[in-house]
């Protein structure tokens, strides 16, 4: 199915509820039409084309409440769904937490989160971005492995109270490891945008190369506490654990790194060194995001940490209604902000230290503290006197993001990045920090 | 492992929106909808339909895979049912080799109309992809095996079970736990049915019905004084088996320091005693950094296999196709080739298994036509083999694949998953007491925890739910903040014995993550208890 425009999915939404008879409805309508193409040992593996829809509808009576999906939209289809959400509700026990259907909500106009050019992303193009990542590799006598995926879809919601939303986005995703030939050598870049204009594919490409090439040889250090620049894809792995961890419920429930004894939380308190700020905002011009969260609710600019102070917990509405607040729900897109230097000017003002490419296999040790564990990987490098001196071996970490951004040394330009672990995108600074906690080494190239 | 989802899952911090937005899940099931499986004679129809559409425009070989996926959570905490989700999938996946070169597409869209385009795509982008493709696919053959079909053999249809009985059971867990002590319970049960259909040119017609479920909960226990939380998740297992897992049967527990449990899980038995655990937890001392023994139950151990010995003797990443993502192995075709690589002790044994009955990856068939198969991949410590699909079995000279071939989804593409992957019992008669005997500075590690490997499975750090301290042959105690962290060869050439097969014990998960788009498999991983010899142990508490 094509990407439906606003007038159409409100023409289908405003049909199908009108064959509700619950308290009350609402439905959420969407699709997408993807592709991707995965390469490996220098040329394609596999790839694939994908073309869905849903609908999915809420019916609710009392505190009652039925969910069903379809992907059928003639008209006895959509009404026989709209039915059957009913009868589930009747059948379903009565949810005490249930709470009822947002009335309609102001947005904000919507930012620019979908891009005709990312939408008409051929077969044809995929194969030639990744045929330039390709050829890069073979020049320089490595052995390349990546993943381009992208994506154009539209969602919408309209519900009984008179709520209507509708958002149209593309995103295009972009990863490569380039390793050498003898496998002592890897390297790592990644890059996602709305904007497939954006996408270098060949550029990138030989950001991984130079640090496959750089890589080779690397020396054992002794694990310990050393300074670090994490570049944006490292950094983004921890700081997600951290602002995705903002929720309310837990923190008052006691159970969450913000808890504090007595049933008290560390919102409104100073957490981590007075340089963190950290904020989302949809009309953000290098990480636009939706103008409203799954529910309904709309998404503004909101300050999540503010020199250092937890400024916002995410609220669900139950939570919220529970705690006599307004509800916020949780943000899309997340930005850092940062400085005004690069890497290689962070890299100079290093005395002693270890520039980390990647963070891999982030797991949690301790919730309590939010401890963390992972690797070093693809491109891991010793800098002495401001120049990287050479390459090391992969080192484990234990640290926690609230430990480490009180050790923050020094910031850089904020750059949009993916995170290897979830896949979000966000806008975030290279970080220096001091007393990172490695506790082993890695002989994994 | 699917790590975010996993971490949903076994963190309890889910809620239904959580669940709707992981995309393997599909959508919700219609109530009333009729659970039965799609008329096979109507699947053979539009595979037929497939096969012909993509020969016509080139392919030189197709498989359909036609898969309806249905899934079941039901989600509590403390007093109340928060929510109870059907999701279902439906749909088609088309896999093609046209031009040498694999295409891929996806609908769910049924009409014949639609999925012959499908088809055409799916040649369209091989042909594309062909442009850049080096050397052709080559696939080991494979016969044809007709119209055949294949069940997991369950007792008792899950998805079947009046809800009733499910919600009552898992608030009686969570009275259980309440009346235990505990501040706050989160319990769930995860079902999932499989309906899978495949054909291909190669002549086979092949119909599967499969069956998984996953009780487990989590017990908070607070210290209001200090603000400091301790939780103790469930000892079950994910199996391949029907509602008659939650049954519970004296005859497969394992009473020790905690119950233990084989084919049946007391879930409310658990439940009472994570209360008191977790309350233990909060009192116990915290570890002293060093090198200890450890004695590792199957519920622990079977996530150190899954990660240091299942995956890195996956054919693809040892040939560097998960290069960008889930990593390579150290253990590469030289070591294969040399037949003497000392992977571990004698001790370890340790087979690919996917016709084990209960296990998460008991299939008839896989997700290409290949019939389920046992072999060996380590035997007396020796790496022997690894595991393979049809386009990598030549590599390693097979004559035929290892049948290790699986999607998630209708909509993903199919490659190379993980069998079951299991440590053999000992030959030797012991138990675990005997085992503990022997131990003079030790710690006895049960169940699963943090979990990390790096990407060529070297170096690894787990923790676990409970630690007991051993001293000169006797548990004196609970520990608390510990880990331990090794290198794969060293660790199981440290295995100095496992105990014997009336120990042996599935573990397992549903979320085993791999590949690019990621997707989640079910794999199941045996064990009976094991020792292995110094292992350094660090503390992990820390102050914020």
């Amino acid at each position: 199915m094509a990407i439906l425009t606003e007038d159409e999915c409100r023409a289908i939404l405003k049909k199908a509820l009108g064959y509700s008879k619950a308290d009350e409805c609402e439905i959420n309508f969407g699709g997408s039409d993807s592709g991707n193409i995965r390469y490996a040992r220098n040329t394609v593996s596999t790839s694939g084309s994908l073309s869905q829809t849903s609908m999915v509808i809420s019916s609710a009576f009392g505190k009652k409440l039925g969910v069903v999906t379809t992907n059928e939209y003639d008209d006895a289809s959509v009404e026989k769904a709209v039915r059957l959400s009913e009868e589930l509700a009747q059948l379903a026990p009565e949810n005490p937490e249930f709470v009822s259907f947002l009335g309609p909500q102001t947005y904000a106009p919507r930012s620019k989160t979908f891009v005709s050019e990312t939408a008409a992303i051929t077969p044809a193009l995929r194969t030639d971005m990744v045929g330039k990542s390709l050829d890069t590799a073979k020049e320089n006598k490595l052995i390349a492995a990546g993943f381009l995926q992208n994506s154009a879809g539209f969602s919408s919601m309209m519900n009984s109270h008179g709520l209507f939303a509708y958002n149209t986005s593309t995103d295009v995703n972009f990863s490569v490891t380039l390793r050498s030939e003898d496998g002592t050598g890897s390297g790592y870049s990644t890059k996602g945008y709305n904007d497939v204009s954006k996408l270098d594919t060949l550029a990138f490409t030989k950001i991984a190369a130079q640090k496959a090439t750089g890589s080779k040889g690397a020396k054992a250090i002794e694990p310990g506490k050393y300074t670090v620049i994490l570049e944006p894809a490292a950094g983004i792995v921890l700081l997600e654990q951290l602002y995705g961890g903002l929720d309310a419920r837990s923190a008052d429930e006691g159970r969450s790194f913000l808890s504090k004894p007595g049933g008290k939380t560390k919102l409104g308190e100073k957490m981590v060194d007075e340089r963190v700020n950290i904020y989302s905002d949809p009309s953000h011009p290098d990480l636009p995001t939706g103008s409203w969260a799954g529910d309904g609710q709309p998404q503004i600019k909101r300050s999540w940490i503010e020199k250092g102070v937890v400024k916002n917990f995410t609220y669900s509405r139950y939570w919220a209604q529970k705690q006599g607040i307004k509800s916020i729900p949780n943000p899309d897109g997340i930005i850092m902000e940062g400085g005004n230097a690069t890497l290689e000017e962070l890299i100079k003002g290093t005395e002693k230290g270890i520039l980390v490419t990647r963070l891999w296999y982030i797991r949690p040790v301790d919730p309590q503290t939010l401890l963390f564990t992972g690797l070093t990987r693809d491109g891991t490098f010793y800098i002495e006197n401001g120049q990287i001196k050479f390459p090391i071996k992969n080192l484990r970490f234990n640290e926690s993001p609230v430990i480490m951004l009180n050790n923050l040394d020094a910031l850089g330009k904020p750059e949009r990045t993916v995170s290897g672990e979830s896949g979000q995108n966000a806008l975030i600074p290279p970080m220096r920090i001091r007393d990172f906690t490695f506790t082993s080494l890695s002989d994994a190239v | 492992m699917k790590r975010k989802d996993f971490l949903y899952l076994t963190g309890m911090g889910i809620s239904a929106s959580m669940l709707s937005r992981i995309p393997v899940f599909g959508s919700p099931v219609l109530p009333g909808h009729d659970m039965s499986p799609v008329d096979v004679a109507l699947k053979k129809r539009m595979a037929d339909v497939v096969l012909n559409a993509a020969r016509s425009k080139g392919a030189t070989y197709t498989d359909v895979r036609i898969g309806r996926y249905l899934n079941q959570f039901v989600v509590t905490r403390e007093n109340k049912v928060e929510n109870i989700v059907d999701t279902q999938s439906y749909g088609m996946g088309i896999r093609v080799i046209a031009n040498g070169c694999w295409g891929f597409a996806a609908t769910d869209k049924l009409d014949n109309d639609s999925i012959a385009k499908a088809a055409e795509l799916a040649v369209a982008i091989a042909k594309e992809n062909a442009r850049i493709q080096t050397d052709p696919v080559q696939l080991v053959p494979q016969k044809g095996h007709g119209e055949v079909s294949w069940k997991t053999p369950i007792e008792r249809n899950a998805f079947e079970v009046p809800m009733k009985e499910k919600t009552d059971l898992l608030l009686s867990v969570n009275d259980a736990a309440m009346k235990g002590g505990a501040n706050y319970v989160n319990s769930i049960l995860f079902l999932v049915n499989e309906q899978k259909y495949f054909a291909s040119t190669d002549g086979s017609y092949i119909d599967q019905d499969i069956h998984r479920i996953w009780p487990l909960f989590a017990v908070t226990k607070i210290d209001s004084k200090t603000g400091k939380f301790e939780t103790r998740q469930s000892l079950s297992a994910p199996r391949g088996m029907g509602y008659e897992y939650m049954t519970p049967r004296e005859s497969d527990k394992i009473k020790g320091v905690t119950t233990l449990y084989k084919d049946r899980y007391d879930m409310l038995e658990d439940a009472r005693a994570a209360a008191t655990q977790a309350d233990q937890k909060l009192k116990a001392k915290s570890v002293e950094a060093g090198k200890y023994d450890l004695v590792l139950d199957p519920s622990h151990l079977w996530l150190t296999i899954h990660e240091s010995v299942g995956h890195p003797t996956e054919l693809d990443r040892v040939l560097g196709y998960e290069a960008n993502f889930a990593g390579t192995s150290f253990l590469t075709l030289d070591k294969w080739e040399s037949k003497k690589f000392n992977f571990g002790s004698k001790n370890v044994n340790i087979v690919a298994d996917k016709t084990q009955v209960g296990s998460l990856g008991a299939v008839g068939y896989d997700d290409e036509g290949v019939e389920a198969k046992k072999w060996d991949i380590i035997k007396d410590g020796i790496l022997v083999n690894y595991q393979a699909i049809r386009d990598q079995a030549h590599i390693i000279g097979l004559k035929e694949s290892q049948g290790c071939c699986y999607s998630q989804s209708w909509q993903d593409v199919q490659f190379q998953r993980m069998a079951n992957i299991s440590l053999q019992p000992g030959k030797v008669p012991m138990g675990v007491n005997d085992m503990i005997k022997n131990v003079e500075k030790g710690i006895y590690i049960i169940g699963d925890s943090s979990f990390s490997i790096d990407q060529q499975r070297y170096n690894f750090q787990f923790s676990g739910q409970l630690y007991y301290e051993i001293k000169n042959g006797k548990i004196v105690g609970m520990l608390n903040d510990v880990a331990y962290q090794s290198n794969t060869q060293e660790f199981w050439n440290s295995c100095a014995a496992v105990c014997d097969a009336n120990d042996y014990r599935l573990g397992g998960s549903f979320f085993d993550g791999k590949g690019q788009p990621m997707q989640a498999s079910a794999v199941s991983h045996g064990s009976s208890t094991a020792l292995f010899k110094g292992v350094n142990v660090i503390n992990t508490a820390r102050k914020i």
